[in-house]
């Protein structure tokens, strides 16, 4: 169990971390909008996340923290 | 207990970047490098113009504006003026490092200035709007080669890793991607050493680092990192280049 805290308004929806994620528990969130207009990325299950750090390493900017 | 965060050397501000573009994981890699090694306060950065031209925006360390591919001979200077205290490093782009600034590039080279080149690869000029580069592939549809690059007209790629390890001078040369976790790992690695060769006074390193473009390209954020896999990296292959401490010397190229 990982605690995963997004700065959703700097994501620009590019889907990078979703593709990462060994554990399928990412995905942009379809009913929000952030100030730059595009659908942030979202954690759809926290107690399954392995606290890999892949989708932060992938994320080009740099909007995840993980925490254990 | 914090697995991951932005690294202190990466200024909190939003990058300007398209979506999906890999500048920001190249950014953040340097920044990295930058923390583990705790050099901020003695760095010095070169940004080069290009997509990355902002970079001094976004790195915390400080930072110089160079001319058009220019970037090297400004890094040589500033070098130069306090070898033992400076840490320098340049960022540059394929239209800036090895097109315009390709003497800079190979005469810094030659020399073996030294300082860190990191040099962003992604086969197309980014901030004029999808012009064919140097580096485009053969066949590479880009606005300046709608029907693809013909390499009668054109002529072939420049690969700066292969060119650069046949001169004597350089200590360090190695080609990574950024197109997945494992390649952004290895990717760090490399540019951690580049930065750790300049600390030990070893001479040049020149990272190239392939990178997506998807706007450009005119495609997905991950049809991009695909797109690397499948034309860029067989065209491209990645591999230490040369590493002169390690005894990895032009014609021993360690497979990818």
């Amino acid at each position: 169990m990982a605690k995963l805290t997004f700065r959703k308004d700097e994501c620009k929806g590019c889907g990078l971390c979703v593709e990462a994620c060994p554990k399928g528990i990412l995905q942009l969130s379809k009913d929000t909008i952030n100030k730059k207009g595009h659908h942030p990325a979202e954690c759809t299950d926290e107690a399954a996340c392995i606290a890999c750090a892949s989708c932060a390493t992938m994320c080009p900017d740099c909007i995840i923290k993980i925490e254990k | 207990m914090v697995v991951f965060d932005k690294p202190h050397a990466l200024a909190d501000v939003p990058l300007h970047y398209c979506p999906g573009c890999t500048h920001g994981i190249v950014h953040r890699l340097v920044a990295e490098a930058i923390d583990e090694l705790e050099i901020e306060g003695r760095t010095v950065g070169v940004a080069p113009v290009g997509c990355a031209v902002m970079a001094y925006d976004y790195f915390t360390c400080d930072m110089i504006e160079a001319a058009h591919g220019r970037a090297p001979a400004v890094a040589t200077g500033v070098k130069r003026s306090d070898p033992d205290n400076l840490i320098v490093f340049t960022y540059q782009g394929d239209g800036d490092l090895a097109s315009i600034g390709t003497a800079e590039t190979v005469h810094a080279a030659a020399r073996n200035e030294n300082i860190t080149v990191i040099f962003i690869n992604n086969a197309i000029y980014g901030m004029t709007g999808g012009q064919m580069a140097p580096t485009s592939l053969p066949g590479q549809v880009t606005q300046t080669s709608p029907y693809g690059r013909d390499v009668n007209a054109c002529g072939y790629p420049v690969k700066i890793c292969e060119m650069l390890s046949m001169l004597e001078g350089p200590e360090y040369l190695e080609r990574v991607a950024v197109n997945n976790v494992k390649n952004v790992r290895k990717a760090k690695k490399a540019i951690r050493k580049a930065f750790q060769n300049q600390i030990d006074k070893k001479g040049f390193s020149l990272i190239e680092v392939i990178s997506a473009c998807p706007t450009n390209w005119g495609m997905t954020p991950s049809k991009a990192l695909k797109w690397i896999d499948d034309n860029m990296i067989p065209y491209y292959p990645l591999g230490v280049y040369k590493d002169r401490s390690a005894g990895i010397i032009p014609g021993a190229k360690e497979e990818a």
